[in-house]
């Protein structure tokens, strides 16, 4: 006990000579030390020891005892528990829990506290050395992106250059794959994509937000004036006034509505970062305001989630599939591949950027043939070749039902494996046969649905029966493509289906198509953003999972129970009232619960707290959203955004916000963890980053960490919100909940900035996806879920379905609602609604609309801006003066319409129009036309939301309407359409 | 490779996707930075020094798309050097630079290139193109950025004297973009056909018994007059592609012969890529 108490004055007595030392040493300390002025006191709570601190004009003092008037106070229950505490080599957990038992607690102004919480943490960080100096004044950083991981060169406080990362002769030795007597391994370096190479265009955008802003004539005291969001324009505002103004109006409409007033929400993606990532920081700020999330849906994989699922399981991967080692298994087993709406080499594994470009190079190598099914002759196939096969949009399910008569009725099928891996085959088998509804599915029948000619559907069948297959489903298993069409739910669940009839998980039989499976190490523990970064939200993210045990932090919990679905935002605010199912991926059943907005004695949302302008081009129907804003359904609208684009502009306030170059964090490449969980499997390295801050915010922007805690501390949240820790702390915090400490020590990790993960020996190789499940063994692939509960014949032995087999027939839609026609227990062919059946919508609108997710930008990001990538002449077509979004469309359709190449026209249907250039292409089909979603550029010909868009949101044109009623899923890539030339008024600038 | 050769692109064309890295790179490396010496920055916009050109051969459903990139060939005896009255030089290790001093005000330099790999800034009033990021290559680095940024290996650069490149071309199959222009372009390349050549492509069926079936293995020749043109086996399919025509080289005669003595001849006019669709035997 005297030794505690004497421990504790010589850890006080100390304390003050450090920060002077630290003071002299480092000019940024002695400058830190001048931002305030205040007297601290450290102290145990019953007064009987402390010290007291002045800080004044940037010299800090300190006297033993208890003095004056402190506008800070750190307690203490004991001296025990002090010594422990102020020990630099305290543990962050002990830490964490003093402060959750009221061991210690921080008294005083957030804003106090904060600063000097912080200030102390920097006594361990200061003199730290941050990238590698390049030579002539120039330092070399490290950053990550969401395609790829990238050194910044940066001199004089500005970005030089981007590029990838070529690995250093001291990183870990890449793996190589012996296969058919050849030896593969990929070359020592990062890819990147074009998105990433235009960050420093992004950067030093013109559209960049450098100063807070208001609308004109929003007044919050006097006249708002909603219905001119969207055309008022804006003037430049202080911080201080915009942070006062915001926090007011949270302050006012939780005063005035309650809980669930406040609404908030994102773009599916954000600028790359665990601690910035919107998962991370926006959680952690909204749960400790209180808030009606906008609820996911789960956009890229809704067949996945919502059908497949509920065949075969993987709830936590969304429905889609393991991806472990089956590039080793693909190189050596497999006889051909069939990408299935799969165009890894335009959608990059969403992170992958172009890792997996160089392995299918070796498929090309080893002479494996190729099947290509899509609408559009996509750059996968261009790259690679092959057969290629153009269904129409929305009909691959009535390609499954023929592939499967075929197989059935020339016995091209794993009969043994059908037997006993899956169950519910006699009843499927029969509606495929017609057995049931005198309709045999047969190659001839599914001819008139598609238009694949009958002899081609054969012949794909005969061969994919013939050969040991691989089956790329979607951009990895899952994303895009046909799982985003009005029956999306079947073509998913058809790939499962064919899947279980082929012997899933036996040599060469598999899903991929070298875009995940590398042999990489996947026990090495690096976070992906899923777990939540430092959000310590444990009910919204993985948090739970590893995260938070490993990082010692209080959790953070939204109080309000209400959500909106994203895809009805307009309809809950200018209705009142919607409902929708939940992206609830821990158990198959967790997407059944409806849910219904307003919730029980909760208020209708107020005020909408939007984060980014992605939604009109990324949501359906989009004209909703531009004309939901201007009406007086909310009383506030506030936008934290990197640009002025999109949704942005209809705001009352825009907070600017900077990029993840101008800002602390830290990430693996890739690495996103959760619903693509492992999904750094993709990469030929795994690289661990930190990313540096490259240089300082430009303009008066701010990291969406700092506005938070800007706003946290008018809010009495502060502290709540950030432990008093800064993003280099958390960056450090995070660090050290990784495997990275056994490896590399902090210092060097934030000098050289990144880490190569090394892969595991040959012999120690992850097992191949789903090997155990072919062979009848319990699952041996390093994969937690699904839970325990969810096996029904004990953890790890069987699938997540509730006999544990690839079900023809679902347990568990039989359980939910056995006779929903459009989604029944087993796979049967149901038309889209909007496509050629829809008979009196086709006659107006002949032709069929796919929009995949784009090429060249990561979704809205880094499309518009004056980005360098709008110079990519397959991205926009520059006529006169103005960069046009493109839409493709066959030569036999353009010349009925009077239309040539470059020629500007209008896209329409009942729901709006859009401005786009044309290009003629036989890579579409007659009757099929290609538009890529996520335009950024939202620029209305006249009325917001009732006028042509010369940006290019094709979203304005894609259906509202769910798949299935039962579900919160998106089916933009059914959508009819007509094209016309553009007129004069339209094309006006 | 010697260090005394002369810097040339390596380029393939079945390679390139249109990803676009090559152009994005150059950017990144040259808006807003001036590499003195090298050249001025390149405006923010509209700049090509790296031209990804964009070639779609056939009709739907038999199509393939080709891209060629093309940036300045570096040209031995490149006539925007002798337009320029000494504001173009080459260097001894063969890179083509624009000394942005004299080349001021000289928008005509921008005609006097074959390939149009000269840009006009606009700006800055100066005639810009590929430098070959000599400023890099000078201080050590291995490739300029925009092979550096290349995930697929279509791009490369290589330094070799005009005898090692000759060797090179002739054990590889590589050839220059246009000697007609007759400029002693630099840059090879591989797999022009892809881009300069077209095609003839079809899918034989056959109906036994009312159904239509695709026809492996049958073979078609081409052939103009005595001479077999091409040659190809139907793949599972049915699909057959004859490549490396000569657009607009006329009438062919097409022969296909499947199993159980089946089979077509058809006369073909080749003026570009053709596509004939399903052919039935």
């Amino acid at each position: 006990m005297a030794l505690d108490t004497a421990k504790v004055s010589v850890l006080l007595y100390g304390l003050e000579k450090l920060l002077r030392l630290t003071a002299r040493r480092h000019p940024s300390f002695a400058a830190r030390l001048k931002e305030k002025d205040l007297v601290a006191h450290v102290r145990l709570r019953d007064g009987t020891q402390g010290r007291t601190f002045t800080f004044e004009g940037g010299v800090v003092r300190s006297r033993a005892g208890i003095h004056g008037d402190p506008q800070v106070v750190l307690s203490f229950e004991t001296a025990a528990i002090a010594a422990r505490l102020l020990d630099p080599r305290r543990s962050q957990l002990d830490f964490v829990s003093a402060a959750k038992t009221f061991q210690m607690e921080a008294l005083g102004d957030d804003e106090n506290v904060v600063w000097l919480s912080q200030t102390l943490n920097m006594l361990a960080s200061i003199g730290t050395e941050y990238g590698v100096d390049a030579g002539n004044g120039v330092r070399r950083f490290t950053s990550n992106t969401n395609g790829g991981v990238v050194f910044v060169y940066v001199k004089d406080g500005k970005i030089l250059r981007i590029t990838p990362i070529e690995l250093a002769a001291e990183d870990a030795e890449g793996w190589s794959v012996e296969a058919r007597g050849k030896s593969f391994s990929p070359p020592r370096k990062s890819t990147v994509n074009a998105h990433t190479l235009a960050w420093k265009s992004l950067v030093y955008s013109p559209d960049r937000l450098l100063t807070p802003m208001k609308r004109v004539d929003f007044d919050p005291d006097g006249e708002r004036n909603p219905q001119n969001r969207g055309t008022s324009g804006y003037v430049r505002i202080s911080w201080d006034e915009a942070l006062d103004l915001v926090a007011k109006e949270i302050q006012r409409v939780k005063q005035q509505h309650g809980p669930g007033a406040i609404l908030n929400g994102s773009g599916s993606h954000h600028t790359w970062g665990a601690l910035g990532y919107w998962l991370s920081a926006r959680l952690r700020f909204f749960n400790n305001v209180g808030w009606t999330p906008v609820a996911h849906n789960p956009d890229s994989w809704e067949g996945w989630y919502w059908g497949a699922a509920h065949h075969w399981g993987q709830s936590a991967r969304n429905g889609g599939g393991e991806t472990y080692n089956t590039v080793e298994d693909l190189l050596q087993n497999c006889e051909m591949v069939v990408f299935w709406s799969s165009d890894p080499e335009a959608t990059s594994g969403v992170y992958g950027a172009h890792d997996g470009t160089v392995r299918r190079q070796w498929l090309k190598e080893l002479g494996i043939p190729l099947v290509h099914i899509d609408p559009y002759y996509n750059h996968t196939a261009a790259l690679f070749g092959g057969k290629w096969i153009a269904p129409r949009p929305g009909s691959d399910s009535a390609m499954v039902l023929a592939i499967a008569h075929v197989w059935m009725t020339e016995g091209l099928y794993d009969k043994s494996y059908v037997a006993e891996r899956t169950v519910g085959f006699d009843k499927w088998k029969s509606y495929v046969l017609g057995e049931d509804d005198g309709i045999p599915k047969t190659p001839e029948w599914q001819e008139k649905e598609t238009g694949v000619p009958a002899k081609d559907l054969r012949a794909l069948a005969r061969e994919w029966g013939t050969k040991k297959t691989y089956l790329a489903a979607g951009g990895i298993i899952g994303f895009g493509g046909a799982c985003r069409t009005a029956n999306g739910i079947d073509w998913a669940r058809g790939m499962v289906c064919l899947m279980g009839m082929q012997g899933l998980g036996k040599p060469g039989v598999n899903m991929g198509c070298l875009q995940q499976g590398t042999p990489v190490d996947t026990r090495f523990y690096f976070p992906g953003y899923s777990e939540g970064g430092f959000s310590g939200d444990l009910a919204g993210t993985a948090a739970a999972v590893n995260v938070y045990p490993r990082m010692p932090m209080a959790p953070s919990m939204n109080s309000v129970q209400q959500m909106i679905p994203r895809l009805k935002i307009p309809e809950a605010v200018v209705d009142g009232a919607c409902d929708g199912y939940p992206t609830d991926p821990r158990t198959i059943e967790g997407q059944f619960f409806r849910f219904q907005y307003p919730s029980p004695g909760h208020s209708k949302v107020k005020l909408y707290y939007k984060y980014g302008g992605s939604h009109i081009g990324t949501m359906t129907e989009t004209n909703r959203f531009a004309r939901m804003y201007r009406t007086d359904a909310l009383e506030f609208v506030v936008n934290q955004s990197i640009w002025l684009e999109g949704e942005a502009k209809f705001a009352d306030v825009i907070l600017p916000a900077c990029t993840n170059f101008e800002r602390w964090d830290i990430s693996e490449l890739a690495n996103c963890g959760g619903y693509i969980h492992h999904a750094f499997t993709q990469m030929n390295h795994r690289i661990a980053v930190l990313q540096h801050k490259c240089i300082e915010p430009l303009g008066e922007s701010k990291s969406d960490f700092q506005i938070f805690l800007d706003l946290a501390k008018r809010l009495g949240i502060g502290m709540a919100f950030s432990e008093g820790s800064s993003e280099l702390d958390w960056c450090r915090r995070y660090f050290d909940a990784t495997d990275l400490p056994k490896a590399i020590s902090w210092e060097e990790f934030a000098k050289k900035g990144y880490y190569v993960i090394p892969p595991l020996p040959a012999n120690r190789r992850d097992p191949v996806s789903y090997r155990w499940f072919a062979e009848g063994r319990a699952k041996d692939t390093p994969e937690l879920t699904p839970l325990p509960g969810d096996y029904t014949h004990g953890f790890r032995n069987g699938l997540q379905t509730q006999t544990g087999k690839i079900e023809f027939e679902s347990s568990s839609l039989k359980r939910f609602d056995p006779d929903d026609p459009e989604r029944a227990p087993i796979l049967k062919y149901v038309p889209s609604w909007e496509g050629p059946h829809a008979t009196e919508l086709y006659a107006k609108y002949p032709l069929q609309l796919v929009s995949p997710h784009p090429r060249f930008t990561f979704h809205t990001q880094s499309d518009g801006k004056e980005s360098f990538v709008n110079d990519i002449t397959d991205h926009r077509t520059r006529i006169g003066g103005r960069d046009w979004w493109i839409v493709r469309l066959n030569p036999a359709d353009a010349a009925a319409r009077g239309v040539a190449d470059r020629d500007l026209v209008t896209v329409f249907n009942d729901r709006g129009a859009v401005v786009c250039a044309a290009q003629l292409t036989g890579r579409v089909g007659p009757g099929t036309v290609h538009s890529y979603e996520s335009c950024a550029v939202y620029d209305p010909a006249g009325e917001p939301g009732r006028s042509a868009d010369r940006g290019g949101c094709i979203n304005i044109l894609t259906p509202s309407r769910m798949q299935i009623k039962k579900s919160h899923s998106i089916a933009a890539m059914s959508c009819l359409v007509e094209i016309r030339k553009a007129t004069e008024e339209e094309v006006a600038p | 490779m010697t260090a005394a050769g002369t810097w040339r692109f390596l380029i393939d064309v079945a390679k390139c996707e249109d990803c676009n890295n090559c152009l994005l790179a150059c950017k990144d490396e040259h808006v807003g930075n001036h590499w003195p010496g090298v050249t001025l920055p390149q405006p923010r916009r509209g700049a090509r020094w790296m031209n990804v050109v964009r070639k779609e051969r056939g009709q739907y459903p038999h199509v393939d798309v080709a891209y060629r990139p093309t940036p300045c060939q570096h040209c031995a005896d490149a006539p925007c050097v002798a337009a320029s009255g000494g504001a173009i030089a080459r260097r001894p290790d063969g890179i083509v630079l624009i000394d942005p001093d004299k080349a001021k005000g000289r928008r005509d330099l921008v005609e006097s290139c074959p390939y149009g790999a000269i840009d006009w800034n606009e700006e800055l009033s100066v005639p810009q193109k590929c430098t070959l990021c000599a400023h890099l290559l000078d201080t050590g680095w291995k490739e300029p950025r925009c092979v550096q940024s290349c995930p697929t290996g279509a791009l490369k650069v290589v330094r070799l004297d005009d005898a090692e490149a000759a060797r090179l071309a002739t054990t590889e199959g590589l050839l220059p973009l246009h000697p007609e222009h007759g400029t002693k372009p630099t840059a090879l390349y591989r797999s022009l056909a892809r881009f300069e050549k077209c095609f003839v492509a079809g899918s034989v069926a056959a109906e036994t018994n009312g159904v239509v079936d695709c026809v492996a293995g049958a073979n078609v020749t081409l052939s103009r007059g005595a001479e077999v043109v091409a040659t190809a086996t139907t793949d599972a399919f049915g699909d057959f592609k004859l490549d490396g025509l000569e657009e607009g080289s006329g009438r062919y005669a097409l022969a296909v012969s499947g199993p159980a003595g089946r089979g077509i001849r058809l006369e073909v006019e080749v003026t570009t890529s053709v596509s004939l669709g399903v052919v039935p035997i």
